[in-house]
């Protein structure tokens, strides 16, 4: 269906994508999987004509083709559908869906003609979608099938998903692939972008393996494992499962009673939510992002106004609602939050001024008469500490902390909270957007931390790590709390369940 | 490497800009050589060039470092004008009113009030408070609306602008002018608030040539910033705000507070501008004294890169051209002193579309690196 040879595609002086050919045999589910900033999606994009190659050639149905824009390869009869959607929110399924592509003279809509087309086409993959409701309306699950929708409106022989399930619970999870193998029924190509191994495993006929933007393995999925899809995606061994020895709780750090936080908007974000953390343990929080947890975890972080938070958190005993960020870092309470660019770090600034955000204005970070001056040698020090002790790469504090890889990037923070040093840590998405060799590394840290005696409230939208991380796992649903599970016995399907406000 | 950079592009865009202008002089139908000679080679004249340029870059240097410290906490001042005007007036208001004169008597010349002036040593220090202080609080009340409500600093700044100007005109002339005097003025200051001109300690620089001690705190004024903004834990605050806010309030440190400190800052660092006029130059309020200082003041931080030896060099510069324009005016056939806006109007051009050349540099610095 769709050839790629050698392409090469070069950013300033990353080679993103180095001689990256396979191909895709036409009525099947195609892979490609590889850590972030492998190339797959800069390899996708260049077969969607966001990008042109610098050398290389596309082959379609056996003819090279030039895909310069996007118009061209639809015209050739691919489509594709982006991690974030790309979806006008106030307008109809029906009006998303012909935008671009819109029936009718250039004066009159023919939006009647649209709306039973769509019909057929949603009815022949059974994506029940009503063409007539409005985006905004539909849950991101049913978003997500608007955007196939869109793709098969312009009779795409040849789907490009990228990262489709990230935002999906387990059971919409469950529905797409079911989808997808009607598509594939059908006769349709499919092309999934991914970095879950057991999506892989579950779903696709064929796997591209990608590391640092050349194709390390073209395999058939029924002949491989996820032990060896790590090892071709990270170039060794890996430790996929999390060794801990159990928790040893000791006396509750934190104890959140009957905390609800109200939005800007008025809604409750946060309804009525009370647990305690312990020392020596780490609680999970597990549940659809955009629940609660951002805001559960900005309100423990001193991050939202007094105004809008009714209850009350208390720190070691002392009430610590109405302390302010300082006040918190200063009492050990460390908060990796959940994205990192937006919240964590200064892009453009170096290294060493990232490792002394919070810790700014205290000792080492400052000298001289009432600590007004920065001290360069004491932030040199800290920074040094930090990249040693997380094993930051380049090591070199005066680089920016926007010239390193997420993974690092993510390390960075991680040291720079650790070295409080925190008697509690609020992480949130520890490993979002981070290759498999540091997700191991950040994993164990955040044991190690834990076996020190620090409390550990972690967030993740990966189940996976939640339940293999927490000794204790808490389901939250609706800005409630609707359930707490052994992490050890429970099941993908039953947290899941919960998850969607499901009963236990 | 990274200091390289920084002066290397705005280096490119003003020799591309007097490329892009001397083609212009040419079409109009002059020399570009001779017209470039009067306009840069009149600034190097000794004592003379010099003297006016350093003194037409001192209120440049000031308003572009007032923008510069803004823009590093993602404020964009664009009321450096209205804060410089208030200043000079409350500069002049304290050396009248504490300089021992007395104006508004209708229909009499100033005289001299029962009690004397302040003397020198506790006058000029208190005009200069004056001036610093009325700038920071015309630039902290933006600063305190955004941060108290939200509201945009760069409508609050121009409308602040609009209310400067009318209020320190009305000032002037229902209560501090000198009646009968035809000019909007104020009443002459104390002799005890002048400060001394530069020729007074130079050598060979007449004292006619207003170049004054404002100059020396020009420069002091940029070693300020740049030991704030770099060097002390508050600057490290201004400057996290400015790049990333968000981050800034998860690492403990208050947004709010730092828009107010940031715009009050550049507020003060405008109202320097009063201390030059006022204490050096005219020795009195003049209405309408400010050559679009404040507005200037934006595209010397923007050719600066906001970093004060970028703004020191950016102001001289600007110094340099708005001078030279006088004698392209006088001795050239055709082409008149508006080549000076042509230029600069180039130049911001060419320096605010930077991201434009980035690309083609870096592609060459790579090739450069590859061959290596």
């Amino acid at each position: 269906m769709i050839e790629l040879r050698n392409i090469t595609k070069r950013f300033g002086a990353v080679l993103a994508n180095d001689q990256v050919s396979f191909s895709v045999a036409p009525g099947t589910i195609h892979a490609i999987v590889g850590e972030n900033g492998a190339g797959k999606s800069t390899a996708m994009r260049i077969a969607y004509g966001f990008y042109t190659a610098d050398g290389g050639e596309i082959l379609i149905n056996g003819q090279p083709h030039q895909i310069r824009t996007p118009h061209d390869a639809i015209a050739l009869g691919i489509g594709m559908v982006h991690q974030h959607f790309m979806l006008v929110e106030p307008m109809t399924v029906a009006e998303n869906i012909v935008l671009g592509a819109e029936p009718g003279s250039a004066a009159s809509l023919d939006l009647k003609k649209a709306v039973a087309e769509i019909r057929k086409v949603s009815d022949e993959f059974k994506l029940s979608v009503d063409p007539n409701a409005t985006i905004e309306s539909l849950s991101v699950g049913q978003q997500q099938r608007v955007e196939l929708l869109k793709a098969l409106y312009r009779h795409a022989q040849l789907l490009i998903l990228d990262e489709p399930t990230a935002v999906l619970t387990p059971q919409e999870v469950e529905e797409f692939f079911a989808i997808l193998r009607r598509m594939r029924e059908q006769g349709k190509t499919i092309i999934i972008i991914t970095h879950k191994l057991s999506e892989v495993l579950a779903i696709s006929d064929d796997v591209t393996v990608m590391r640092d933007g050349k194709v390390v393995g073209n395999v058939k999925t029924s002949e491989t494992n996820a032990a060896e899809l790590a090892r071709l995606m990270v170039g060794r061994e890996v430790l996929l499962r999390v060794e801990k020895p159990d928790a040893k709780p000791g006396s509750p750090v934190v104890k959140i009673d009957r905390l609800s936080i109200n939005g800007r908007d008025g809604t409750k974000r946060l309804n009525d939510v009370s647990f305690e953390v312990r020392a020596g343990e780490i609680v999970g929080i597990a549940g659809v992002e955009g629940n609660g947890q951002t805001e559960l975890i900005e309100a423990l972080a001193g991050l939202i106004p007094g105004s809008y938070i009714t209850g009350k958190i208390s720190f070691e005993g002392n009430d610590v609602t109405n302390a302010d960020a300082r006040r918190r870092k200063e009492l050990g309470i460390a908060h990796v939050p959940e994205d990192r660019h937006r919240r964590g770090l200064l892009l453009d600034s170096s290294l060493a001024e990232n490792t002394i955000l919070g810790v700014h204005y205290r000792k080492p970070a400052v000298t001289g008469p009432g600590n007004i001056f920065l001290d360069d040698k004491g932030i040199r020090s800290r920074t040094e500490q930090v990249i040693h002790d997380f094993d930051v790469r380049p090591p070199n504090p005066m680089l920016t902390a926007r010239s390193l890889s997420g993974g690092n990037q993510q390390k960075l923070i991680i040291g720079r909270e650790f070295e409080l040093p925190p008697k509690l840590l609020l992480v949130s998405q520890p490993t979002r957007g981070v290759d498999i060799g540091a997700i191991e590394f950040i994993h164990r840290k955040i044991v190690a931390l834990r076996d020190a005696g620090c409390a550990v409230l972690l967030v993740s939208a990966e189940l996976e790590e939640v339940t293999a991380l927490s000794d204790r796992l808490l389901v939250i649903h609706n800005g409630q709390i609707v359930g707490e599970v052994d992490p050890r016995a429970v099941t993908n399907e039953e947290i899941g369940l919960m998850m969607t406000g499901g009963h236990k | 490497m990274k200091l390289l950079r920084e002066i290397l592009f705005p280096l490119i865009a003003v020799i591309a800009a007097f490329v892009i202008g001397g083609i212009v002089v040419l079409i109009i139908g002059d020399s570009p050589i001779q017209t470039y000679k009067l306009l840069i080679g009149s600034a190097f004249s000794w004592p003379d060039g010099i003297g006016y340029t350093l003194f037409l870059a001192t209120p440049l240097i000031f308003t572009g470092l007032a923008v510069a410290v803004a823009f590093r906490c993602g404020l964009l001042n664009i009321g450096a004008e209205g804060q410089l005007y208030i200043a000079a007036f409350a500069a002049a208001w304290v050396g009248i009113k504490f300089g021992g004169i007395s104006v508004g008597l209708p229909g009499a010349p100033p005289v001299n009030t029962p009690y004397a002036s302040l003397p020198m040593l506790i006058l000029v220090p208190l005009c200069c408070i004056a001036a610093v202080g009325a700038g920071a609080i015309w630039g902290g009340i933006p600063g305190l609306l955004k941060a108290r409500f939200g509201s945009h600093e760069v409508i609050n700044t121009i409308m602040l602008n609009f209310i400067a100007v009318a209020l320190v005109s009305y000032f002037t002339q229902y209560h501090y002018k000198v009646p009968g005097d035809a000019i909007m003025q104020s009443a002459e200051i104390s002799s005890k608030a002048h400060i001394a001109r530069l020729g007074k300690f130079i050598p060979g620089l007449p004292e006619r040539i207003p170049l004054n001690l404002a100059f020396i705190l020009a420069i002091l004024a940029c070693v300020f910033v740049y030991v704030l903004l770099w060097k002390t834990k508050w600057g490290y605050e201004i400057r996290a705000t400015g790049q990333n806010p968000s981050a800034a309030e998860y690492g403990g440190i208050s947004i709010r507070k730092q828009i107010i400190l940031a715009m009050a800052i550049s507020g003060g660092l405008a109202g320097m501008v009063g201390i030059n006029e006022v204490l050096g130059y005219r020795y009195r309020y003049y209405d309408g004294f400010s050559a679009d200082y404040g507005f200037v003041g934006i595209a010397v931080a923007l050719l600066g890169r906001n970093h004060p030896v970028g703004v020191f060099l950016a102001a001289i510069l600007f110094a340099i051209l708005l001078r030279g324009g006088i004698f392209v005016d006088a001795f050239t056939m055709k082409v008149s002193k508006d080549i000076v806006q042509v230029l600069l109007g180039i130049l911001i051009v060419l320096v605010a579309s930077e991201a434009m050349f980035r690309g083609p540099l870096k592609k060459f610095a790579l090739i450069k690196r590859a061959k290596v």
